[in-house]
């Protein structure tokens, strides 16, 4: 079927909606536009309703056939709850998109991807495209607890090696992804190229593990960001001792050049206004957050 | 009206119009400038000595008929003064506020040095607004449809002005906006206390019904490249303005608490982050605001800042009031709002704490020198004069240039060193084939009206290289 991609009407609509955990929504949506021009690594800016704020997320999936992406969205605030109480046939205010540069596919020879909690569900196109260009893929999934493991089916068919770290050890190894990472150069595997998607505190510590190996690693980075679109400059971030701007230099940089302390810094700016606006939304909501 | 003085009698006095009270404004968004009344607006168009050379059409971007329509006001007829604005200027309801009409048509009425000139720009918002607001305004009607397809990139005033003038003319237009919201820089920069959005909202919304096509949340350049928009549309308009920000290169810029004037604008303007935690973005200026700049972005973000509701807003600049290139009266409405000006100030640098927040701004005294590039006197930083401000948030607001994704991701697409796309002045042509470009993306950070003048020019030519007339 052909879409219009210049349609002005009924999009962003929920098409499809799975339950991945209590917490983590998968959301199929119709935008045509997105869905016919996405690449891995691009990401969209969501806006639950009039008067939201801007939330990017990286693309999980998209088919210009139907004219949907798919997106996983964690909701560890008031918007991201209210994305995830949305049910089937509700719409998105907007969906801005594709935004960021895509990652440059090619064969590496041996790829790793290091998916942390909802950016597991992130790093699957990127892993899928690089298994297409013929790498071999090796894939480490961690997150705190097992129900935060995502997608790891998903991930199996298209990596050549999964491996599941959680902190509680409810799945896979207890333990960090380092710690695969650690237990992947011990056993002497050659890795070509890493990619990682997660928390900053684990994006960090990848870099840092696998710096001593000289093994080319990028990280998705996940500063504050506006618009999105290289106007404001409240996303950007030190890379190499330069200020670079997340939305359209990125989101994914070179872990070993990136400042993660300074992103640490500037991602905590609101965190005061984030807990007075989710105290606020879970006095009026069946809000599951806190919950688990 | 009753008693209506006699057309011309330029001695009455000039009305300026009224504003509300400073200690009022500086806890709202409202206008601040509140307009004229029926009985103002006619009193005004009285003074008006209608003279024939008209030079304040003349010395007007869009030469707008003033001394006719300001006639056709006195007569009572706002519908037909309306209409004949229409004639030239697209969007009255707009340039009648943000047109620095002291610098065009103002500055050049006779009255001007015996009684001060007639409040042209009051009086063409009034006639906007009145229409408006009565219903006299009807969308234009269209010529029959020509098949040719014209996409425009950015939704501010230039594209805006491109597609108001091709669909009268019959041509299908798409209007591509890269935010969720239509107005370029009249909805994310310019406050809604200097321009109601619901000006804004109805000029699109007048677009929207006489055909043109508004998409919103595509990025060109990102999300389409002007490539892949070629080939479904036969002409591409590029008016995606001047949306960087330039940095100061003060060290301390990466602290929490420094914000580009985009991003505060935006935040405020755009996001509503002024009605936090009814809206969902959060901004944080804490109990000292310092901004830097002296144009009027700065004087919007300092004023702004101000209606946040802070201790104090303290406003850095290198010169003095007398080279500021903002508008006089923002400076005045500034100062009035209790705004307090730092003259030959500069920072030099920003000190945090230990969370990476701003805490104070070292900043040191200059002198004006010999006249720069610009033709103003270059400021020249003061040895030993260091000193230090507090301060918990900074907004540096020194200048905008254009955003470069489009040119960057667009072959052969001409840009000069200053990263503003190379487009005919008269034309808006630029060195690819089909290709059309106005406002800020060229002039690099200029006013609307200029950006308007733009998009008439190149609807003009685009129409001419479409169809040959």
């Amino acid at each position: 079927m052909n879409h219009d991609i210049y349609a002005t009407e009924g999009l962003y609509k929920i098409v499809g909606k799975t339950e991945l955990s209590a917490v983590v929504s998968r959301h199929v949506i119709y935008a045509p536009l997105i869905a016919a021009k996405a690449r891995p690594g691009h990401f969209v800016i969501l806006r639950a309703r009039e008067g939201g704020e801007r939330i990017p997320v990286t693309l999980v999936d998209w088919d210009p056939e139907k004219g949907t992406v798919t997106i996983i969205i964690q909701a560890i605030g008031k918007s991201t709850s209210e994305m995830n109480a949305f049910k089937l046939g509700d719409s998105f205010s907007d969906v801005a998109g594709p935004l960021g540069t895509p990652v440059e596919i090619k064969n590496y020879g041996t790829v790793l991807g290091v998916g942390g909690g909802v950016g597991i569900a992130e790093l699957f196109p990127i892993a899928r495209a690089f298994k297409k260009a013929g790498n071999r893929v090796i894939s480490v999934l961690g997150a705190r607890t097992k129900d935060l493991v995502i997608l790891e089916a998903e991930m199996g068919v298209i990596s050549d090696k999964v491996m599941v770290t959680t902190d509680d050890g409810s799945a896979g190894k207890k333990g960090l992804v380092t710690d695969a990472m650690k237990e992947l150069y011990a056993a002497g595997e050659k890795i070509d190229a890493i990619f990682t998607i997660g928390p900053i505190m684990m994006m960090k510590f990848v870099g840092e593990t696998s710096r001593p190996h000289g093994t080319p690693t990028y990280a998705s980075l996940n500063p504050i960001m506006l618009d999105g679109t290289g106007m404001c400059g409240g996303c950007r971030v030190e890379v190499g001792g330069k200020p670079r701007f997340a939305c359209v230099d990125g989101p994914m940089f070179d872990a070993h050049q990136t400042n993660f302390d300074q992103l640490i810094k500037r991602t905590a700016a609101y965190r005061e206004h984030e807990g007075q606006a989710m105290e606020r939304y879970a006095k009026t909501h069946d809000c599951r957050i806190g919950l688990h | 009206m009753q008693n209506k003085p006699k057309k011309p009698t330029p001695s009455l006095k000039q009305n300026h119009g009224a504003h509300q009270d400073p200690a009022e404004r500086r806890k709202n968004f409202k206008e601040v400038a509140l307009g004229f009344g029926m009985e103002d607006a006619l009193t005004e168009a009285a003074r008006c000595l209608g003279c024939k050379n008209k030079p304040c059409e003349l010395a007007c971007p869009v030469n707008v008929k003033i001394p006719e329509f300001i006639d056709l006001l006195y007569k009572e007829d706002a519908g037909a003064a309306a209409t004949k604005i229409f004639e030239t200027s697209l969007f009255p309801a707009i340039c009648g506020r943000v047109c620095p009409q002291e610098t065009y048509c103002e500055a050049a009425c006779v009255l001007k040095d015996k009684f001060g000139p007639v409040s042209i720009g009051r009086l063409e918002r009034f006639t906007a607004d009145y229409a408006r607001d009565n219903g006299l305004i009807k969308p234009p009607d269209c010529a029959p449809d020509t098949g040719y397809k014209v996409a425009c990139i950015g939704s501010g005033p230039t594209s805006l002005a491109v597609a108001a003038e091709l669909r009268k003319l019959g041509h299908a237009v798409t209007v591509f906006e890269a935010l969720h919201q239509f107005g370029g820089v009249l909805s994310y920069g310019i406050p809604p206390f200097r321009l109601p959005r619901e000006v804004v909202r109805f000029e699109v919304e007048t677009l929207r019904r006489m055909g043109v096509r508004f998409l919103k949340n595509v990025m060109a350049g990102k999300s389409i490249t002007v490539q892949e928009l070629k080939k479904d549309f036969d002409i591409i308009y590029i008016g995606s303005g001047a949306g960087l920000p330039s940095p100061m290169n003060t060290p301390g810029e990466d602290l929490v608490g420094v914000y580009s004037s985009n991003e505060f604008l935006t935040r405020v303007n755009l996001m509503e982050a002024f009605k936090f935690p009814v809206t969902d973005t959060p901004y944080y200026i804490g109990g000292k605001v310092v901004v830097v700049g002296g144009g009027n972005t700065a004087m919007d973000s300092a004023r702004c800042a101000m209606r946040l509701g802070p201790d104090s807003v303290t406003l850095l600049y290198r010169r003095t009031r007398a080279e500021m290139p903002a508008r006089a009266e923002e400076v005045e409405n500034a100062m009035e709002e209790g705004i307090k000006f730092e003259f030959l100030t500069a920072p030099v640098e920003l000190e945090g704490d230990e969370k990476g927040r701003l805490k104070r701004v070292k900043c040191i005294r200059m002198a004006l020198g010999e006249p720069d590039a610009s033709g103003r006197r270059k400021p020249v930083p003061q040895e030993g004069s260091e000193f230090y401000i507090e301060a918990s948030s900074l907004v540096v607001a020194i200048g905008q240039s254009p955003n470069p994704v489009i040119q960057q991701t667009t072959a052969g697409l001409s840009v000069n060193k200053w990263g503003c796309i190379i487009a005919d002045e008269a034309t808006g042509k630029t060195s690819l084939d089909g290709v059309y470009a106005g406002g800020d993306v060229v002039r690099g950070g200029a006013t609307v009206l200029l950006a308007m003048k733009d998009g008439k020019n190149a609807a003009r030519a685009i129409h001419k290289a479409l169809t040959g007339k």
